[in-house]
């Protein structure tokens, strides 16, 4: 069947929002194409300001990717504008020249800024702020010029003006109205937030309307209408937006303020729809993200569902919050003076702090709030739900005020509330999400329920709800699960295949009560390493519970490809190992050679299918440089050569690698032997980290250099190369039985403790003794060399790494 | 849908040759597709290629009739190719059939 045909007339955030709306409930159904008048994918334009004010960069705003669009099958016009609609012919017209059908239309053109017809506005140097073009100018600008105006003392214009100062420039504000905000804030939070932005260097200019912008090719200054004058580099004007509508206009779509549309989204032309800033609903057209996200999913229901159902779009409630650094300011529904209002006030001066509920027939209606705005949300849903508060006190609607410990506002909130108004995400989906996915930052948060993905504003609410859920579950006395499978700990789990004697994955999560009966990628490769743990002699590795890199043995690359890192004793080489790596690096065409942290070489972009002939004509050992295993032992030069070197830092090293390589472990474990303190193998920051002085060696434990820098504990001084080997095994041994699957030694060692594990790898001499006896054991059964393996093994290889091709007859 | 424009078979392996778990990668005309058997011997086809980054869905790590990618562990349905849980996106996903121990995928 033909697929319908779905054009997207504005690359922006209203009409992107209702394509993935779409698309999570009809993946397939339509064929998408999107005009977009910015050369860019869709980003945040809320977020320019904050990339203005240096706290972001513009790819981190980009909301879908050129690769998106690709995924998702979508014909994407980047830099070219649709010019003509015909509803006669349901087709678009572009600059570009392209004609495009469509059986469904959206119209999500946004706005314009609004450009007062100030003479001289056309100057070089006079911008609005509106798009990535209009940021980077700012940026550019910053770099050559100093003095900075913005006209327009609202939301955006305030927003550019801090970052303006961020910029290093001094800014001065321009504003008609007597009170800066008012669209949004009664007089007494306005006068709050100038003197708070006054304070942080901007200047303002009340009252004061521009006549004339005045320079020669590039700006100069401004003239005012009552006579006074002011010099500027640069001019941001920032007074205003309009919906942008020539193009529905012209196409004889029926336009008001904007385009007009019905509770369902409609046009007055069939099968075109409008969304977000450019609609026009009930006689209101937003300019807030939140209204816009409404809209686009009633839209998206409407389109998914072919004909108008349920209430469709009832209008938004708005709310605002300031975007500056420093400043806390917010404000929603109705916040001014009424006489049928009755008003909850709180205004400290001195602290810089105010708010204004207003009540009117015992409900809340709208609030304004300076200086702390803990209590939004809480007031946000009280205003939605339009609930009596006769009977509460207002401790209520302004929680932050009562005597009551100070207790983050998402602590009473219903599950049902909303946490993320942007992307309309409920507390109970926040802490749901937590919960069954072990989610531990608010940036995985982000990742998974989308809160906090738009302005960010909620940020610390989400932050504080995830501090309230994980700090329940850690007074509480229930043991952290292995996984989401299961309610059993690392510890219980491992007791118990022990007890019970198990031997196969399969087995522990059928006995054990999998809630998942296959388990999943967290608890399979687990499950498979303490079953050889305990039982080294007889278990089978079940390779289809390992992650892909230890499956094929070599490390999984972003797209597709893999490394190979042969192993290197020490990290020494010979002519003969380098000119065997340059023949297959050139013969197999690998496109980068590089030298790891470990003193290795890497061979990166390798196909898997060349993996096993590559091995083959190295003929090297696998430096198992993709495992949860004995990685590599760095070394420094020693004495062979080092005029400091003490001691035989090389022969050690490879001793030690010899010895404990294909061993697996926990987690990967880096080793490093110097020769002296001066340390140029790094054992500092290693799992395990020799150093040789005068007659000893050092041995340092827990040594971290990756995301959790660690220095290494000196778990002791060891007389003769034999006793280093003896605690090597020791501590190794007792690192693979107690520690969690993918708990590295640093983690391990601050969870037991370094006493602790002096006393049973270097002090119970009973039990010192086990450990060594049982990692014997497990040496002696570790496996030969896995690359040899798999390259003379036909079977294995056609299952692993085939690519088979098959043609269409 | 047309009579004339049925679906086209093609025979991609047989199920002999496809290790539980352990899935296999074919190429058709350019597309990469991964052709997964579960513990009881069904078998499943899914584009190789996660809606996420890209990662191919042949190296995951299968349970029961999911499939983890190997790039950042988003879990996989091998019935619909769809995300699960929050993530959101969907690979496409092909229809297979037996006979005579041979695995025909069904093209559109």
């Amino acid at each position: 069947m033909k697929k319908e045909r779905l054009v997207l007339i504005g690359n922006g955030m209203a009409g992107m929002y209702t394509i993935e709306e779409i698309l999570k409930q009809e993946p397939d159904r339509f064929e998408i194409t999107v005009f977009g008048k910015e050369p860019h994918p869709n980003y945040n334009r809320i977020l320019l300001s904050s990339v203005l004010q240096g706290d972001s960069e513009l790819e981190d705003i980009v909301l879908n990717d050129y690769d998106w669009y690709e995924e998702h099958n979508i014909t994407l016009h980047a830099g070219d504008e649709v010019t003509r609609i015909d509803t006669t012919n349901k087709q678009v017209e572009s600059a570009g020249g392209i004609v495009c059908a469509y059986d469904h239309l959206i119209v999500a053109t946004g706005s314009n800024p609004f450009m007062p017809p100030i003479p001289g506005s056309d100057k070089e140097g006079v911008i609005s702020f509106r798009d990535i073009k209009d940021t980077e100018t700012m940026i550019e600008a910053s770099k050559k010029y100093e003095k900075a105006a913005v006209i327009g003392g609202g939301l955006l214009g305030l927003e550019a003006a801090r970052g303006l100062l961020n910029l290093n420039m001094e800014t001065e504000v321009i504003h008609i109205q007597d009170q800066l905000m008012e669209r949004q804030l009664d007089p007494n939070a306005s006068k709050m937030l100038k003197r708070e932005l006054e304070g942080q260097g901007m200047r303002f200019h009340m009252e004061k309307q521009t006549e004339q912008i005045f320079g020669r090719k590039r700006v100069q200054g401004l003239h005012f209408k009552d006579g006074e004058s002011l010099y500027a580099d640069l001019i941001v004007i920032a007074v205003g937006i309009r919906p942008n509508i020539k193009l529905a206009e012209n196409s004889g779509i029926e336009t008001n303020r904007a385009i007009v549309v019905n509770d369902f989204l409609e046009t007055s032309a069939p099968d075109v729809y409008a969304v977000g800033e450019c609609a026009e609903h009930n006689g209101i057209a937003y300019g807030l993200v939140a209204p816009l996200y409404e809209q686009g999913k009633i839209l998206a229901a409407r389109l998914v569902s072919k004909e108008p159902a349920g209430a469709g779009y009832q209008g938004s409630l708005t709310s605002t919050k300031l975007k500056v650094s420093g400043v806390d300011v917010f404000s929603a529904g109705e916040f001014g003076e009424a006489d049928d209002l009755k008003s909850v006030l709180v205004h400290d001066d001195f602290d810089g702090v105010y708010k204004k509920v207003n009540i009117r027939d015992n409900k809340v209606v709208g609030a304004v709030l300076f200086g702390d705005t803990s209590d939004s949300p809480k007031l946000l849903n009280l205003i939605n739900k339009k609930e009596d508060i006769s009977d509460v006190g207002k401790g209520l609607i302004l929680p932050s005020e009562s005597n009551a410990p100070v207790e983050s506002p998402v602590a009473d909130m219903a599950d049902e509330e909303t946490v993320c108004g942007c992307n309309g995400v409920c507390k109970g989906d926040i802490v749901s999400a937590i919960n069954d996915k072990g989610l531990t930052s608010v940036n995985e948060i982000k990742q998974h329920t989308n809160a906090s993905r738009s302005c960010g504003g909620c940020k610390p609410l989400v932050s504080d709800l995830l501090n309230a859920t994980l700090g329940d579950e850690a007074s509480g006395a229930e043991v952290e699960p292995l996984c989401g499978c299961t309610d059993l700990s690392h510890e219980q789990v491992t007791e118990e295949i022990k007890t019970k004697q198990l031997t196969h994955t399969r087995e522990v999560m059928n006995v054990l009560g999998w809630k998942e009966p296959e388990g999943c990628s967290k608890c399979r490769p687990a499950l498979n390493y303490y079953l050889s743990v305990s039982k080294p002699k007889e278990y089978e590795d079940d390779y289809s519970s390992r992650f892909i890199n230890e499956r094929v043995h070599a490390n999984i690359q972003n797209d597709g490809t893999y490394s190979v890192v042969p192993r290197m004793y020490g990290g020494v080489t010979n002519s003969e190992q380098l000119r065997k790596i340059a023949d297959v690096a050139e013969k197999y065409e690998v496109p980068l050679l590089k030298m790891t942290g470990g003193q290795r070489i890497d061979m990166l972009g390798v196909k898997k299918e060349d993996l096993p002939s590559i091995w083959g004509e190295l003929d090297m050992p696998s430096g198992h440089a993709y495992g949860k295993s004995i990685r590599t032992v760095k070394t420094c030069v020693g004495e062979d050569f080092c005029r400091f070197g003490t001691q035989d830092s090389i022969g050690m090293g490879m001793t030690i690698e010899r010895k404990y390589e294909r061993l697996n472990t926990p987690h990967k474990v880096k080793m490093a032997v110097s020769a002296c303190p001066r340390n140029c193998a790094e054992s500092g920051i290693k799992d395990i980290g020799i150093v040789g002085l005068e007659g000893h060696w050092e041995m340092y434990v827990g040594g971290n250099g990756g995301v959790d820098l660690r220095g290494g504990d000196l778990l002791g001084k060891m007389k003769s190369d034999d006793e280093l080997l003896d605690s090597i095994s020791a501590f190794l041994q007792y690192y693979r039985e107690s520690a969690h699957y993918l708990e590295r030694t640093s983690h391990w060692i601050e969870r037991v403790g370094l006493d602790h594990v002096k006393a049973v790898v270097l002090e119970d001499e009973e039990a010192r003794a086990n450990l060594i006896e049982r990692m014997e054991v497990s040496l002696e059964h570790k496996g030969e060399d896995p690359w040899k393996e798999l390259t003379y093994n036909e079977k294995k290889k056609q299952e692993l790494f085939e690519q088979r091709k098959v043609e269409l007859v | 849908m047309n009579s004339v424009d049925k679906q086209k078979e093609v025979a991609v392996a047989t199920v002999d040759e496809i290790t539980v778990d352990i899935p296999k990668e074919v190429i058709i005309e350019e597309t990469s597709i991964a052709i997964f058997k579960t513990k009881d011997d069904t078998i499943f086809a899914l584009e190789n290629k996660c809606p996420h980054k890209g990662g191919p869905l042949s190296q995951g790590i299968v349970s029961g009739e999911h499939v983890f990618c190997p790039l950042h562990d988003w879990k996989i349905s091998l019935n619909d190719g769809e995300a699960q849980g929050p993530d959101e996106g969907c690979t496409a996903s092909y229809d297979t059939r037996i006979e005579n121990n041979t695995v025909y995928l069904l093209l559109n």
